[in-house]
């Protein structure tokens, strides 16, 4: 494991295809041990994250308080599964740790909470909030003169809060270019789909009229991730990624499936989808 | 200290106390919505406009930029109407009071005494909900001096804190020199029958009715009780035992704030007969902002009928 962290990885496709496969076996694994938790909505998030901390940004896990990273902050915090296993895997804190999730004394709380864990950015929990902290840092970084990215990524279901538009409105008014908002278009929230729940359609054309770039991608496809990931940041205003996902992604009788939007698979399904998600090279 | 004739705005005051934060500690920012010129914010956005942003009317969004700034390490004070920024309780618990983060909340505009704007702009609950917070601190303070050297310790003490102001101007009570701090009571008047502890503008309502007590014979203690949160326990509780009774007085809901807080105190230390004078748990409505108070039992004369019960009982 490298520990020089204060230059981006650069770590390669094939690399990230292996990190995003050890990472859905990691966030089974810890799941099905604290037998409580988000599966559907991690696993969807995997490609960008392992992109965002292998590839693209520039973070060091021996010094998480740097002032020169770049940020990532996890607005859906239900997330935080796949969220701790890849800071784990950074090195931010021991992998055995991961055992420890939702459990009293833990400093993997069941969702993120920056003062207990190193590599947490901010809180999660209620939905929406996120991209107003991202753009509180982004004011910051501007302030002080730094050169770092913001990265916040929230649900598409999390699109139903009002705050999430309050706050696109004024990453333009302020013409955050180091900011990029990046949403997990997983399709599924809570209680069933989007498009029944609240639909979110045309997302793109809604924060093109919001003055955001917008990209839009298949979240699953690690060439687009990293793509996407360079070219945001392009000109004067904040830019969206629009990452195409799918709940569940990896494990067949989850995909999809609202159900295990808060349910851990039993015993017997956990060790089936272990099986799906084994690196095949 | 006598209560001198002159008043002043409390508004001002947040004014005055922002630019001096600003200029001594150059990572300190402010945030508002749309209420800046109002409220006096403005003034620090006029000396420091780099340091300043106005998100419009998002209140949600305000408290949520304030906490991004003070996670990545600037001082950060926000604010809006009471009415407003109670919309956003959900990201101050959630960020601000859950992180522990460096950002003070300017609340204005609070109490019945708003006036003609009406029920819906007289925000009577917001230091009761502000002291259920975990790490918030809680503070009301009555006049122009005290609103000054406050706000400016809450500016330079890390941690959140919630300050409430108010829209009508209060009669000055304490010297600029004055020492006034954070968690600690300040007695205005001695006495001996019973204590008056009032906050905001009430306090100049407690002040009044302590002379006029004094005129009938009734010894009346009058003491400023600005932080409700962490509330002056030892001062209270002395105060309950050299006088006996207590009343409270605040332009709040009866329940919850000032009297709730001090009841706390002494029902678990030395139980003390007590009465509270305050808004009885129901909303305002449009007039002057002194009819109101009149109207609503925020009053002199409310406190003097309080007082002459208990010492009587």
């Amino acid at each position: 494991m490298a520990t020089d962290f204060a230059s981006a990885r650069q770590a390669g496709p094939e690399e990230l295809e292996k990190i995003s496969s050890e990472l859905r076996t990691d966030i089974l694994t810890t799941l099905g041990k604290s037998n409580s938790g988000h599966p559907g909505g991690s696993l969807s998030t995997v490609e960008v994250l392992a992109s965002l901390y292998f590839y693209k940004m520039r973070h060091d896990p021996s010094n998480p308080k740097w002032d020169g990273r770049d940020r990532f902050l996890l607005s859906k915090g239900h997330a935080a599964p796949a969220l701790y296993c890849v800071l784990s895997k950074c090195g931010y804190f021991p992998k055995e740790e991961l055992g420890t999730l939702r459990k009293l004394n833990s400093r993997l709380q069941g969702h993120p909470d920056p003062n207990k864990l190193p590599g947490v950015e901010i809180p999660g929990g209620p939905e929406g909030i996120g991209l107003s902290e991202g753009i509180g840092m982004a004011l910051a970084a501007r302030l002080d003169g730094r050169k770092h990215t913001v990265y916040v990524m929230m649900g598409d279901g999390e699109q139903d809060e009002g705050e999430v538009w309050e706050a696109a409105m004024s990453a333009a008014k302020f013409k955050l270019d180091n900011l990029v908002a990046i949403i997990d278009n997983n399709g599924v929230q809570q209680e069933g789909k989007t498009s029944e729940i609240m639909p979110s359609d045309s997302l793109a054309r809604k924060w093109e009229a919001f003055n955001w770039n917008v990209i839009e991608i298949d979240g699953h496809s690690i060439r687009q991730v990293i793509d996407a990931l360079d070219g945001a940041n392009k000109g004067k205003f904040p830019t969206v990624i629009i990452a195409n996902t799918i709940k569940g992604k990896g494990v067949d009788f989850m995909e999809g499936n609202p159900e295990y939007h808060g349910k851990v698979p039993n015993k017997e399904l956990l060790e089936k989808a272990l099986k799906q998600v084994e690196y095949k090279g | 200290m006598t209560m001198e004739a002159r008043t002043a705005s409390l508004r001002d005051a947040l004014g005055q106390a922002l630019v001096a934060l600003g200029s001594e500690n150059k990572d300190m920012v402010v945030v508002g919505a749309d209420t800046t010129e109002s409220i006096k914010m403005l003034d620090f956005g006029k000396r420091f406009p780099e340091r300043f942003f106005n998100v419009g009317i998002a209140e949600q969004n305000m408290i949520g930029i304030s906490a991004g700034l003070a996670l990545s390490g600037k001082t950060v004070f926000c604010g809006t109407y009471v009415v407003f920024l109670e919309r956003a309780i959900d990201q101050i618990r959630n960020t601000i009071a859950y992180c522990n983060l460096d950002v003070k909340i300017i609340g204005s505009h609070g109490g019945i005494s708003v006036g003609p704007d009406g029920g819906s702009h007289q925000a009577i609950e917001d230091l009761s909900i502000m002291r259920a917070l975990p790490r918030m601190r809680v503070i009301a303070p009555a006049d122009f001096n005290s609103t000054k050297a406050l706000v400016k310790e809450a500016g330079n003490t890390r941690g959140p804190a919630y300050i409430r102001i108010l829209r009508p101007v209060t009669p000055v009570v304490y010297e600029e020199s004055h020492d006034i701090r954070i968690g600690k009571m300040e007695t205005l008047a001695d006495g001996s029958d019973l204590t008056i502890i009032a906050n905001g503008i009430m306090l100049s309502e407690a002040l009044k009715a302590g002379e006029e007590l004094k005129a009938r014979g009734i010894s009346a203690r009058v003491m400023d009780c600005h932080t409700i949160k962490p509330i002056d326990s030892d001062a209270i509780i002395k105060a309950a035992k050299e006088t006996g009774a207590i009343v409270t007085a605040e332009d709040h809901n009866v329940i919850g704030g000032l009297g709730s807080a001090v009841s706390e105190v002494l029902s678990k230390a030395h139980p003390t007969r007590m009465a509270m004078v305050g808004v009885n748990d129901t909303f305002g409505e449009s007039g002057d902002g002194a009819e109101l108070m009149k109207k609503y039992g925020l009053s002199s004369e409310s406190i003097i009928n309080q007082a002459t019960r208990l010492v009587n009982v």
